[in-house]
């Protein structure tokens, strides 16, 4: 289970963590500007100081970042620039890849999922992910919706039946499988795929939900539905989303992170990042100058 | 495509220029036809006001083009947002320019009266600030952006006495009603002329800073 300690210094905690054997000397750099209107709310993810590596190249460096409540935070920067990397560490899932480490902190609702005490299994069920390529297991529309609740919840037929239904349903999804719950999952078209992995990934009711590039692999109008299904799941969860697409970053997020060379460059709300950034580099980089 | 962007931008940027020239003769040369009672080149400017017209079509679509192609943000975004208000602005302008000329017209051909204030200060003045308007957009400049908004309230002011000036002389010499209405007109004109050359400056000061300042100055 998660170290229930409460917090009563930030540092202190950050601090105390030992996720890497041993911390390489990372330049300091400003903390990103973040305005008041984030900070006014407590926020759902803190990331603090956040540093990663792949073996000796460090891809992130000194990352500070407060990711609101039931708010759409997207992540943009050219390629390489650490934006998947740094979502990757929100559900620990580059655990799974070796010579990768963190150091740094990152405190879901105040407690550090890096810390080693952190339960990853109840971790990845509160903070899910969709990835570029819609995933679908290889089962029927039911299965994958219902395997993530089967692997945390003990439940009876009827029960498991009402929630996929509420999970398609939130998806967008159900209306267009209804009818065949027992296809393969895989027999969707594109869209649908990756509207039945955000069905799965909400399945297990996460508190976050990060979302990787989710549309670049998918066509205009499956596109927009994803886009639609984003803004209206924002209701119920904190949604973080990395992607290319700034048209789409500009429509869909609250806030946005402006990363280059593993550095968060700006932060702020998505309407001031758009129409007027801070600093140069940002805007050098929507306005398509660079990147 | 940022390369086709800037391309567009450049032209954006010239037919705005080249709109902004126009209009700042059309000004300069109806208050100079004013002066001199000179119809034929009032005339000029009222004839000149369809070019004007179309260049303003012209560049608003052009504006069009590139938001729905490029859908720029940012500094591209602010520019072009801008210059759409300034090209609205520009017309009107124009427009103004035209009924200053029309006074000129009228005036001709009635009896002469003296100008019952020194129209040509105010036009001067206007001139200034249109001028100095455009050139803060050309050179992306805050300060002189600035100046023509502190301009504006003196310009008010010459009005203002105008209008009073005006009253008193059509009190003295009712028979000249005629001809003061008109001085009394072109005083409007002239007075709404500064007003488009302010917005102009805020919308230059909304583009350099991200800021809109209108109403708050």
């Amino acid at each position: 289970m998660i170290d229930n300690r409460v917090a009563t210094d930030l540092h202190q905690k950050v601090n105390s963590v030992e996720v890497s054997m041993s911390v390489p000397d990372t330049k300091k750099v400003a903390e990103p500007q973040q305005s008041a209107e984030v900070r006014a709310g407590a926020p759902k993810i803190s990331v603090r100081n956040l540093s990663f590596y792949y073996g000796d190249h460090q891809a992130l460096v000194d990352n500070n970042l407060d990711i609101a409540a039931n708010k759409v935070t997207a992540i943009i920067g050219p390629s390489g620039c650490g934006k998947s990397t740094h979502l990757r560490t929100y559900n620990r899932i580059f655990e799974l890849y070796r010579n990768q480490k963190v150091t740094g902190g990152i405190l879901l609702d105040g407690e550090n999922i890096l810390d080693p005490s952190c339960d990853v299994l109840e971790l990845r069920r509160r903070v899910g992910m969709i990835f570029q390529k819609p995933t679908p297991f290889p089962m029927s529309v039911y299965d994958n919706v219902a395997y993530g609740l089967r692997l945390h919840y003990k439940m009876n037929r009827s029960e498991m039946m009402d929630r996929v239904e509420t999970s398609l349903r939130q998806a967008a999804l159900w209306d267009e499988v209804k009818d065949q719950l027992n296809k393969p999952g895989t027999a969707l078209s594109g869209g649908q795929q990756q509207r039945l992995c955000i069905a799965r990934a909400i399945a297990v009711e996460p508190e976050v939900v990060l979302m990787d590039e989710p549309t670049s692999a998918i066509d205009p109008v499956a596109t927009a539905k994803i886009e639609d299904l984003i803004t209206n799941l924002a209701d119920k969860y904190t949604i973080v989303i990395v992607t290319h697409n700034m048209q789409q970053a500009a429509r869909i997020s609250d806030y946005t992170a402006f990363f280059y060379q593993g550095l968060i460059v700006e932060f702020g709300p998505t309407r001031k990042i758009f129409t007027n950034p801070a600093k140069k580099q940002t805007e050098d980089y929507i306005t398509g100058r660079f990147g | 495509m940022t390369v086709h962007v800037q391309r567009e931008m450049e032209k954006i940027k010239k037919m705005i220029l080249a709109l902004s020239a126009v209009v700042e003769e059309s000004v300069q040369r109806a208050a100079q036809s004013l002066e001199k009672m000179d119809v034929s080149l009032a005339q000029k400017v009222i004839g000149n006001d369809e070019q004007v017209d179309e260049m303003e079509v012209d560049l608003e679509e052009e504006c069009l083009k590139i938001l729905a192609l490029y859908q720029p943000v940012a500094i591209d975004l602010r520019f072009l947002i801008s210059v759409l208000k300034i090209n609205n602005d520009l017309e009107r302008i124009a427009d103004l320019a035209v009924n200053v000329a029309e006074r000129t017209v009228a005036l001709a051909a009635e009896a002469r009266i003296p100008a019952p204030f020194d129209f040509a200060a105010m036009a001067r003045k206007v001139e200034i600030m249109l001028e100095k308007s455009l050139d803060s957009l050309v050179n992306m400049d805050s300060r002189l952006a600035l100046q023509v908004c502190k301009l504006d309230d003196e310009v008010d002011e010459i009005h203002k006495k105008t209008y009073q000036l005006v009253k008193d002389q059509i009190i003295q010499s009712p028979e000249r009603i005629d001809g003061l209405v008109h001085y009394l007109s072109v005083s409007r004109h002239l007075e709404r002329i500064a007003d488009l050359a302010t917005n102009i400056a805020e919308d230059v000061l909304y583009m350099i800073q991200g800021e809109i300042v209108r109403h708050t100055m």
